[in-house]
């Protein structure tokens, strides 16, 4: 079906010289380290919003979803709604005292009162984890797309996805990372938008039009809960909580928030950002239904990827090859500008968080400090695409849960604890990360994702095991396990240093602008 | 820096807000979790043809995390940063108080 669409290899190449160009323009005001990981502190809540919704709209919230309910009718939407609960509870509970207590990563607001050392390590244990898990993800998803959008080669596509994204963080750090995020949150929610137009056009601007045609082709069970994707009330429970508290512990979704000004902008950006992502994954449910009437389920099936060739399929049958070769650009854009933002983050946390924080004591020049970030972001370009080649033909379709799974069970609750909880303590912290980390991984592997679905035993004969963990995602078992371990930890180490800062941190969350009432800094970004 | 400090009831008001807004997420979002694995029967139940109540739910689950940041960001803007001005401009006018 897709050939190599001519069209769709010149809008990719229009977007990649967009972006280059954006990353020369960033590069010649990338100096300092603050510009390297924050923008210079210079871009707006609004700005902001659009970066967040292109850092979280992966390959896997368009075509994902779409080709989910394309292929499942309501059970797709399951995830519509639990990607986007995560994001009222950053708003609420994280993005303002983060942008006021921390500088560049979310271990500086772990860390503020505790010993460096041991929770940067522990820190950057739980970053790594989700950042290499996601990488893979999205490595792996891009060969796979890339192969069937564009008929390159896998790893070829790897490569130039790696390559491409490399020069982006390299070069222009933040400040052009943060504009090929805005660039790509708009040409996402603008081909979303107008396809769900097209689609909708043929219903007479009805939705429930396209869902009454849905049900009449395919059966009334496309519009109820079936059991594909909920499997059982606690697996729903632990993923609807991966799903949800995973994304307040993304490193590279906390990282933005240190791009704006102040607090205030940083409570805007959540907001705008909230807006976008929950109209796009609105706009899904139109997308996936549509792929459903208009393509046909065993259509989208027969394209392969596992229903990730809905949304194109769709673009070509109500926009022609014109359109679907520009879907098919924007699908390879989101998962470059993805990949920029994780390796970014992962960097900081290599360079600003082990290297000059542990390994040199918080004493670094400007100059080595901007030295080894770049060099850790070679370094985790080149891991994203030996993993990318490595796990290819994979089933890596657990890898996403694994990651957020991680984040919530590593990365936020020691974040939450390190905010509102006194007695919070050095040791509590790194059980709380490192426990997360490691339960996590060892639950998923001693559960039916790996060993029925990977490892393809049988189930009958694997559930009998002592060591069987019978949910899908572990996140029910190691949040709760990595919260109960910080408190008690806490309490069996007290830490009479750490609870003396803990008024510091309440004032800083609260007065951090305080800080900053000085000049503004530098805006190098001009508003659109 | 003591208990009475302003900063310390504005830290509390806050955390009570931003607590009782993230519960009320929960308890929406983990009720509709909770009747897509318990409800089905409920959730199928044609409103009009082609919206399934599920299907509705779903919509207003993602139309209710909008409100609650709008709640949010109404509260903070009119009286949060009110309150943090007013705190900041008392620990800086008197001169030689350290911010």
């Amino acid at each position: 079906m897709s050939g190599s669409n001519p069209l769709a290899i010149l809008f990719f190449f229009v977007f990649i010289a967009l972006t280059l160009g954006v990353t020369y323009w960033a590069a010649k005001r990338t100096k300092t380290t603050e510009h390297f990981y924050a923008a210079g502190h210079g871009v707006t809540g609004f700005q902001n919003g659009l970066a967040l919704a292109g850092d979280y709209m992966s390959a896997a919230s368009f075509l994902g979803i779409a080709g989910l309910v394309a292929l499942n009718g309501f059970d797709g939407l399951i995830y519509s709604t639990g990607w986007l609960v995560g994001w009222p509870i950053i708003l609420f509970l994280i993005a303002e005292p983060l942008r006021n207590l921390g500088k560049y990563t979310f271990s500086d607001v772990v860390a503020y009162r505790l010993q460096q050392r041991p929770v940067r390590i522990a820190a950057v244990i739980g970053t790594m984890a989700v950042v290499l898990t996601y990488l893979i993800a999205q490595m792996v998803g891009a060969g796979t797309l890339i192969k069937l959008l564009f008929s390159l080669d896998y790893t070829l596509a790897v490569v130039i996805v790696g390559i491409v994204m490399m020069t982006y963080v390299l070069f222009g750090g933040m400040l052009a990372t943060t504009w090929v995020q805005i660039i790509k949150a708009c040409l996402l929610l603008g081909g979303a938008v107008v396809l769900a137009v097209l689609v909708l056009a043929q219903f007479g601007f009805n939705p429930t039009a396209l869902f009454a045609k849905a049900a009449e082709l395919n059966g009334k069970q496309v519009l109820e809960p079936g059991t594909k994707v909920v499997t059982g009330a606690w697996d729903a429970v632990s993923l609807g909580l991966a799903l949800m508290f995973g994304t307040a512990g993304l490193p590279h979704i906390l990282m933005r928030f240190y791009t704006v000004p102040d607090a205030k902008q940083a409570r805007i950006s959540v907001v705008w950002a909230t807006i976008w992502i929950g109209g796009f994954y609105l706009i899904t449910f139109v997308l996936g239904f549509g792929a459903m009437v208009l393509v046909g389920m065993k259509e989208v099936v027969g394209a392969g990827g596992g229903g990730n060739m809905a949304a194109p399929l769709l673009a070509n049958a109500v926009g022609g090859s014109a359109f679907f070769g520009f879907i098919c650009a924007v699908a390879f854009a989101t998962i470059l500008a993805v990949v920029a933002g994780l390796t970014l983050s992962g960097a900081a946390a290599l360079s600003h968080d082990i290297w000059v924080n542990v390994v040199k004591g918080g004493q670094a020049s400007e100059r080595e400090q901007l030295k080894v970030a770049r060099i850790a972001a070679v370094i985790l370009g080149v891991c994203a695409i030996v993993l990318g080649i490595i796990f290819q033909g994979q089933n890596i379709a657990y890898m996403v849960g694994l990651t957020f799974s991680i984040a919530a069970s590593a990365n936020f609750p020691a974040l939450v604890l390190a905010i509102f909880w006194r007695r919070f303590t050095t040791w509590g912290a790194v059980t709380a990360i490192v426990l997360g980390t490691v339960s996590t991984l060892v639950l998923l592997y001693c559960g039916p994702t790996i060993q029925v679905d990977i490892l393809k035993n049988d189930i009958a004969e694997v559930s009998k095991q002592w060591w069987y963990f019978p949910l899908k995602n572990p996140c029910l078992i190691t949040m709760t396990l990595s919260f109960l371990s910080g408190i008690v930890v806490s309490l069996l180490t007290p830490e009479p240093a750490a609870e003396a800062g803990f008024a510091e941190v309440e004032r800083r969350a609260i007065l951090g602008a305080l800080a900053e009432l000085g000049p503004p800094a530098t805006k190098p970004a001009p508003a659109e | 820096m003591s208990t009475t400090d302003p900063v310390h009831a504005i830290a509390a008001k806050r955390w009570t807000i931003a607590l009782v807004l993230s519960v009320l997420m929960l308890a929406i979002y983990f009720g509709f979790i909770l009747l897509v694995a318990f409800g089905k029967g409920l959730l199928s139940i044609l409103l009009t043809q082609g919206l399934s109540l599920g299907i509705l739910l779903g919509a207003l689950t993602i139309v209710s995390c909008w409100i609650l940041s709008l709640i949010y960001v109404i509260w903070a803007n009119r009286s949060y940063d009110q309150a943090v001005a007013q705190a900041i401009a008392r620990t800086t006018t008197p001169a030689g108080r350290k911010p």
